[in-house]
């Protein structure tokens, strides 16, 4: 009988800790359901299903427990952040193509749960928007009106990916139309069409954004992450956002704007704040999530891509080591040697 | 009250389960059928048997003396009859055996002619010496010699003294009752600690979710006059280590490679307060100490119970339930399952949980890290379990060691709070034990270079010494001889030597002219010697090179050339033997 000290455990396991993480995307995903249309809840099926079958292909390869691993709830995870950072109608081959590639190349072939460098939903988004840079940029405008079983078929590809799917990114658009103007429009005018941009950002956009900034407080509240990373995300990008804004408030959005925009929200709560790819310590995590808003920025404004958030989370965690080798905090009774 | 406390960061709050144990006063444990008493109870040495088989003993009467300065004697915890001195199982998670006094108890349980002294007529020395031969110890579970705590440092003044009667560890109670039933003496006790340590505070530190011990200590200290303090600490697992208790009393932290008596602070547990005042003021030496007995019985309790009591004795008192399946000595976060039910109490024995998956169900099974940090927020040394856990499971023990693994007090918080289910603490005793051993081996195999290298110094200073004798012996032959030959030459041409000696070096004269005739012959022996005496020098040098081989394979220019010569040279005068030198190379490189 071996069962080495402590004998009493806290009540915590992996895959409360990954329940709980889908759970504080809920509100967003209503938000998302209700305002932009129930299809992402067709594509939240089957991202989950793609990931799960994935990870027991690789489970079963390698010859570990499947039950254990597929319970942990880890694979879900993945597969939602996809699901959400694509476009809702995306066919779902791509979906299904950035989910296996998540969990065969950027998890498993790594050594499976906490083991990748990456984190895997944002390698998806990388690869798919390098490999299909069309289909990631067909975003549907908010006022489209279609049926759930409209939407299902565009999804398999049942019905043809009519112009009125086509539309950008309020990001995007919003980029494109002061790229086209050459500076004889303003930030303002544009955000004066009701049809792409709501109150702050985005139509609709801006309360899934609202959505997932509830869920992830709650995280911070369950101390599931805590408030370094999402704190430091925000802060750089207002600062860096409100800077330019103020320096020329005609071509450069406010960092409300921003904040509500693209998945920065979904960034600085859900995806930065991933331990595995992530720093660990705390100076680490400031330097994490400022680094991610700052990047995030400068490639959605300068860059090419429509939205930042997924290089710029990438392009840290490769930073992360090398930031927590050089953040390592000090010890009990060791504070005062500098 | 009016005192800013400090915090340590970390910590966890794990289910207290005392009351449990707290509903029934202190009961004595009747006598067990025999006393089973380790020689070796605390930190350090080993005390030395001073008894043996079929000795009477009496109660309290020395059966083990201290073998050091940190070692502490051990006594007989009742009279009766020893049975045998021997190698016997020990409350460890190793099932090891030591040598362990067995007494049988003749029931009589008679007391030595008990001496209280008092105290303040002795010299700090002398209290010291008394408290280490009457055996006491830090019965808060590290049970170190407690007399070789009570010496201030010399440089730094001794600020404060604190009293550790936190008790954070779920299940025990046992100083939680002593300091109920017994706040007087503790009291007294630590006053005996104050006079020799002399601080300018004494702050005695007790978890707040015991408000009874803390009203009964406060109200002791009034009543004896004293100027300690009684101060409620938050309920925060480990705030009962020493180092987290002197943190939250006084802001200071111990790191471990310094003593808290360098940073002005000492920590002592109240039952070792209790027992240095019963060895003072009674001339009781410890035989007994109280422990919580708790856990899946029937009627958990504290007991007053004799060292050696077989463990498995003790627990039928309190009527284990029929699904008890082990016995944990100690808390639930730091405890370990012991060996056998046979195992005797010791002086560490706080604590026995009787053991069900019931009470403490099996834990699921391990899971990869995923690296969540909770452990680094639970860690009350503000390490980072994860990656000294990283480093362990690699045996890149090195890196454990930057990250600080023996500032790790193996409290447990980690394990408790990880979602994966490691058992992180045991990585980490792992990797600490595995650095020890290699220590040890560094150690040992430096010793043996060392003395291998001197043995053969040793024997080429002989060989040289040895030389240069022969040498000297043969010169000294030769001058001798030549002596001779001239003085038989003289005789030869004086007739008027005495007879006697003419038939002494007649005999030497024949052979003195013979060898007169032979000087050359003398000279080349001479020689011979020098050349012997030249390549024994080389020989040591060529062996001194071999034992310490330097750079053997980017070797210089000139540096070959030297070689070249010397090994001609050594070849000319049939010094070594090619074939032989030639595999004595590789094996000095392998040396390397």
């Amino acid at each position: 009988m071996f069962a080495p000290a402590p004998f009493l455990l806290k009540d915590a396991s992996v895959s409360r800790v990954m329940t709980q993480v889908c759970l504080a995307l809920v509100p967003g995903i209503a938000a998302y359901a209700w305002l932009v249309g129930p299809a992402i809840l067709v594509q939240l099926v089957i991202a989950s299903l793609a990931a799960l079958l994935a990870e027991a292909a690789m489970l079963r390869v390698q010859g570990k427990p499947l039950g254990m691993f597929l319970a942990d709830g880890s694979a879900v995870v993945t597969a939602w952040l996809i699901a959400l950072t694509f476009p809702p109608l995306a066919p779902w081959w791509l979906v299904v193509t950035g989910t296996v590639f998540a969990i065969v190349i950027a998890k498993q072939l790594y050594g499976g749960l906490g083991q990748n460098p990456f984190n895997p939903a944002m390698v998806a988004f990388a690869v798919c928007i390098v490999a299909f840079p069309a289909l990631m940029s067909q975003w549907p405008s908010v006022g489209l009106q279609l049926s759930l079983a409209d939407q299902i078929n565009v999804i398999l590809g049942l019905a043809p990916r009519v112009d009125a799917l086509a539309g950008a990114t309020p990001l995007d658009a919003m980029k494109t139309a002061l790229k086209l103007a050459d500076g004889s429009v303003s930030v303002t005018q544009l955000l004066a069409n009701q049809d792409i941009y709501g109150n702050f950002a985005g139509r609709g956009w801006e309360w899934v954004a609202a959505g997932y900034l509830l869920g992830g407080l709650w995280m911070w509240q369950r101390k599931l992450i805590t408030w370094h990373v999402p704190t430091a995300f925000i802060g750089a990008l207002v600062v860096v956002a409100g800077g330019l804004w103020l320096y020329n408030p005609a071509q450069f959005a406010n960092p409300l704007f921003h904040l509500l925009s693209g998945g920065s929200m979904l960034g600085a709560f859900f995806i930065a704040t991933d331990p595995v790819s992530g720093c660990t310590t705390p100076r680490g995590k400031l330097i994490f999530g400022a680094g991610a808003g700052l990047l995030a920025y400068i490639i959605r404004v300068f860059g090419g891509y429509p939205d930042g958030v997924a290089f710029a989370v990438l392009l840290m965690n490769l930073c992360a080591p090398v930031i927590d080798l050089l953040t390592q905090p000090p010890i009990f009774g060791m504070k005062d040697k500098a | 009250m009016l005192m800013n406390l400090f915090k340590f960061k970390g910590g966890v709050k794990p289910p207290t389960n005392k009351t449990q144990s707290l509903g029934l006063s202190i009961a004595q444990a009747p006598l067990p059928s025999k006393l089973v008493v380790p020689l070796h109870q605390s930190i350090g040495g080993t005390p030395r048997p001073v008894v043996q088989a079929g000795d009477k003993v009496l109660k309290g009467q020395l059966i083990g003396e201290a073998d050091g300065w940190i070692s502490a004697a051990v006594h007989a915890p009742t009279s009766g009859t020893v049975l045998e001195v021997a190698m016997h199982v020990q409350p460890h998670p190793s099932g090891l055996d030591a040598m362990c006094v067995v007494i049988e108890p003749d029931g009589k349980d008679e007391w030595i002619a008990r001496q209280p002294v008092d105290y303040q007529a002795l010299t700090p020395e002398q209290v010291r010496e008394g408290l280490q031969q009457a055996g006491v110890v830090g019965l808060g579970g590290a049970v170190f010699p407690t007399h070789g705590k009570l010496t201030a440092s010399k440089t730094v003044p001794m600020d404060e003294l604190v009293i550790n009667g936190a008790e954070c560890e779920p299940f025990i109670t046992c100083d939680d009752l002593l300091m109920r039933e017994r706040a007087e003496e503790v009291v007294r006790g630590i006053g005996v600690f104050r006079d020799l340590l002399q601080p300018k505070k004494v702050l005695i530190g007790i978890e707040d979710n015991k408000p009874e011990a803390a009203a009964a200590m406060r109200a002791a200290v009034d009543a004896l006059g004293e100027p300690f303090l009684v101060v409620q600490v938050p309920t925060l697992y480990p705030a009962g280590g020493a180092k987290q208790l002197i943190r939250v009393l006084t802001g200071k932290e111990v790191p471990a490679s310094k003593r808290s008596t360098d940073l002005g602070v000492q920590c002592f547990n109240v039952a070792t307060a209790y027992t240095a005042w019963r060895a003072i003021a009674h001339g009781e030496p410890v035989v007994s100490r109280l422990v919580t007995v708790t856990g899946n019985v029937g009627e958990p309790r504290n007991y007053e119970v004799l060292i050696g009591t077989p463990m498995g004795e003790l627990l039928q008192l309190a009527q284990p339930q029929p699904d008890t399946d082990g016995i944990v000595m100690g808390g639930p976060m730091m405890g370990f399952l012991v060996p056998d039910a046979k195992v005797p109490v010791v002086k560490a024995t706080n604590c026995l949980i009787a053991h069900s998956e019931r009470l403490f169900p099996p834990k699921a099974p391990e899971m990869p890290c995923i690296r969540c940090g909770a452990c680094a927020q639970a860690c009350p040394h503000e390490l980072q379990p994860f990656e000294m856990y990283w480093f362990s499971r690699a045996k890149n023990f090195g890196k454990t060691q930057e990250y600080h693994i023996f500032d790790c007090i193996e409290c447990g918080c980690c394990s408790f709070v990880c979602p994966s289910r490691i058992p992180l603490v045991q990585y980490f005793r792992f990797a600490k034990s595995e650095i020890w051993a290699r220590e040890r081996d560094k150690n040992a195999a430096e010793g043996a270079k060392a003395r291998f290298e001197f043995k053969q110094l040793r024997d080429e200073r002989e060989k040289a010494e040895k030389a240069e004798k022969l040498a000297k012996a043969a010169a000294a032959q030769a001058a001798k001889k030549a002596a001779e030959a001239a003085a038989a030459a003289a005789a030869e041409a004086s007739p008027t030597a005495p007879d006697s000696a003419a038939a002494a070096t007649q005999v030497q004269a024949s052979a003195a002219t013979v060898e007169a005739t032979a000087t050359p012959a003398v000279d080349a022996e001479k020689e011979a010697k020098k050349a012997a005496i030249a390549a024994a020098m080389a020989r040591a040098k060529a062996q001194r090179e071999a034992v310490q081989p330097k750079n053997t394979e980017q070797l210089s220019a000139v540096q070959q050339r030297e070689q070249a010569e010397i090994e001609a040279r050594r070849q000319a005068a049939h010094l070594t033997d090619p074939a032989q030198a030639e595999p004595a190379a590789p094996a000095s490189e392998k040396t390397d």
